[in-house]
């Protein structure tokens, strides 16, 4: 059972601003229904250019839900400049504090804010846009996003961007690519907390590079392919050569050679050597049959 | 407030026969079984009789059950204690929608060399048992296949698929945790060769389950350090533990039919009302083919979570496959293998009955549950006004 301060579980048993306002100002909807959450802000001006009202509609936790109400009370009264100064830790703050594992409600809610004051602005999108490149595809979280939250919190470990932001937690293959990001705005912070992840190697025995290859088979490319009902198999090495077999879900899939042996050939180039290079071993591949729908 | 527990397959109540049961092996009766003296090797007696109970009420030889610390202990000992029995056989059955128990062992067991299998389910949650029998080869060491699901109670054709497994001498394990007491078992007329279960599940202590082992199954010690439970299991026995897990066979096996008639009956009571009275509801799960005791209902756009919370608040106790209720961020591992949409899984609540629940507790919770889910809809954007 998760731990919820009192005001969380005020703000859920008895949210306050629920619903729409007619003709809004603003508007901003972030999440989906296949994320788990959602949030819909909107809110209207009054003359002298602050929040008269506030209201919202979520689909999610008892923290997402908590966490829209607080925010309409935040903002209520505060004008758009100093609205869009409020961060997810203020809004986390405001409750007490939320579980580690909760705070992507805290940035779902900064977020819903700043798409209906930019639609407010601009008068564009309510919908919350993906910018830029996408680090984490199961969740669709933009590197720009996933470097805020770790600047804002001061976040160092994966796992706590995968709580403040969703990011990593999907198939978990993007989790060396964040591990990365960390590295860049954290420097040398991180590098005392981090967990061991396979280490570029410099010259390796037969030994430990058929080691370091399982290694990256197991922790960097298997979660990724299971989170789509596939799976990988090391069969052998061979010098440079890495021959792998496909299951599942992948080894009936025809676009095999184009894409994940490529995935699986950068994967290991990054952790283990540039040299290598893989091979399928469709010897041991099985016999195709249909997909389940 | 009354606590109206709808949560059995997490755990159980203790019977209050159990309890008194195993009260004086607290205290009085406290000796070592393997003591010489009588007043250690008087427990071992009433050890002997715990097996026994047990397996009169799985159908088999007492000499075929090792007492273990729980379900999850079983799980692992039977698939690691197989594989180690037979070490030139590399590859592992089993399917997606097992409990951890027996999913996180076989993916370990896939990052020290060996080939894993997971067979599919369809949107019922039914096992394609066409692919379980292709996959099977000379390589294959172990099957292991749960008996029925405990999220959505899903009962598989677990005899057949014993028969089937063994017939092409590969070892077969099931994990029956959520099935023993809820479906009569006789083990002597079928070919499963390892079947775990639970105390606590079956309203025993926590901290004990058995592993039935199959004369003749080749199964390695796997608890070096005493001649305990043959040697396979060693440790000085957790006396009281196990003496209650008997006792509350004993129980289950007196009245198997007519409670699970009873519970049978205040389930579909439940569920049909709730489907009924819900809209935009459905149930998970193969509707005929169920534990009588379980129903796996998704409610389209809210949260699994917010669900639990505001039943809670009503004294109801229930579980959810949504990703917020488990900590992770992605909802049931079972019903996304099943293909439930993602937007119906965040929404899933189960309700598993148990003996003790009654009617007045079934019809409280009918009265509440459109009430909590009307008011968190009235909070969701994608319901329209």
């Amino acid at each position: 059972m998760w731990d919820y301060t009192d005001k969380v579980r005020d703000h859920f048993f008895n949210p306050r601003n629920v619903g729409e306002i007619e003709n809004p100002d603003g508007v901003g909807e972030v999440g989906s229904l296949a994320c788990g959450d959602a949030l819909k802000l909107m809110f209207k001006l009054n003359e002298n250019g602050r929040i008269k009202d506030a209201k919202f509609k979520t689909f999610g936790c008892a923290s997402a839900i908590a966490t829209s109400s607080v925010l309409t009370e935040m903002i209520k009264g505060k004008t758009l400049e100093e609205a869009a100064k409020v961060t997810n830790r203020d809004i986390a703050d405001y409750l007490g504090g939320l579980p580690e594992q909760k705070m992507h409600c805290s940035v779902m809610g900064r977020e819903a804010l700043e798409a209906a004051i930019e639609n407010y602005r601009t008068g564009g999108k309510k919908k919350h846009e993906l910018e830029g490149k996408i680090v984490c595809t199961c969740f669709g979280v933009t590197e720009k996003e996933v470097k805020r939250v770790i600047r804002e919190n001061n976040l160092t470990t994966v796992e706590q961007v995968t709580n403040y932001c969703k990011a990593g937690g999907g198939c978990g293959g993007c989790q060396g690519e964040i591990e990365k990001i960390i590295d860049r705005i954290q420097g040398d912070k991180a590098k005392e907390k981090q967990a061991a992840v396979p280490k570029r190697a410099g010259k390796l025995t037969n030994i430990q590079k058929i080691q370091l290859i399982q290694q990256t088979i197991n922790e960097q490319i298997r979660p990724a392919l299971r989170a789509h009902g596939g799976n990988i198999e090391l069969m052998d090495v061979d010098g440079n050569k890495v021959i792998v077999a496909f299951r599942g879900m992948c080894a009936q899939c025809r676009l095999t050679e184009f894409t994940i042996k490529d995935v699986v050939e950068a994967k290991l180039r990054e952790f283990v050597g540039g040299e290598l290079f893989v091979e399928e071993d469709k010897d041991s591949a099985q016999e195709p049959h249909n997909h389940r729908q | 407030m009354k606590t109206i527990y709808f949560d059995n397959n997490a755990t159980t109540k203790m019977a209050p026969e159990v309890l008194e049961e195993i009260e004086p092996f607290f205290c009085e009766l406290y000796g070592n079984p393997s003591s010489m003296h009588t007043f250690g090797g008087q427990i071992g007696h009433k050890i002997r009789h715990a097996r026994e109970q047990v397996a009169e009420l799985l159908g088999c030889e007492p000499s075929e059950i090792i007492f273990t610390g729980g379900g999850t202990e079983s799980d692992n000992a039977a698939i690691k204690g197989t594989l180690a029995a037979v070490p030139d056989k590399r590859k592992v059955i089993t399917t997606r929608v097992e409990h951890p128990a027996v999913l996180a062992v076989c993916r370990d067991l896939e990052n020290h060399g060996y080939t894993v299998v997971e067979i599919g389910v369809d949107k019922y949650g039914r096992l394609d048992l066409a692919e379980l029998e292709e996959q099977i080869d000379d390589d294959t060491a172990i099957v292991t296949i749960m008996y029925a699901n405990n999220e959505t109670g899903v009962i598989f054709p677990i005899e057949r698929i014993a028969e089937l497994v063994t017939s092409r001498d590969v070892v077969f394990h099931t994990d029956a945790v959520q099935v023993v007491s809820k479906i009569p078992l006789n083990l002597s007329r079928c070919s499963i060769d390892l079947l775990s279960l639970s105390g606590h599940k079956l309203h025993g202590p926590k901290g004990v389950g058995a592993l039935y082992v199959r004369k003749g199954t080749r199964l390695s010690p796997y608890m070096l350090g005493g001649h305990q439970e043959g040697g396979r299991r060693a440790g000085t026995e957790n006396v009281p533990g196990i003496i209650g897990l008997g006792k509350a066979c004993e129980l289950a096996a007196e009245n198997i039919e007519e409670e699970n008639r009873k519970v049978k009956h205040l389930r579909d009571k439940l569920e049909s009302a709730i489907l009924k009275k819900c809209p935009d509801c459905r149930l998970n799960g193969d509707r005929d083919n169920r534990l009588p005791n379980t129903s796996n209902i998704s409610f389209e756009y809210i949260e699994g979570e917010a669900i639990l919370l505001l039943l809670d608040r009503q004294g109801i106790c229930a579980s959810s496959g949504s990703a917020c209720t488990s900590g992770s961020l992605e909802p049931s591992h079972v019903l996304r293998a099943m293909g439930v949409p993602f937007t119906a899984a965040h929404g899933s609540i189960r309700f598993s009955l148990s003996r003790y629940n009654t009617e007045e507790e079934v019809d409280y919770t009918i009265e509440k549950m459109p009430q909590i889910v009307n008011r968190l809809r009235e909070l969701s954007p994608f319901v329209a006004k």
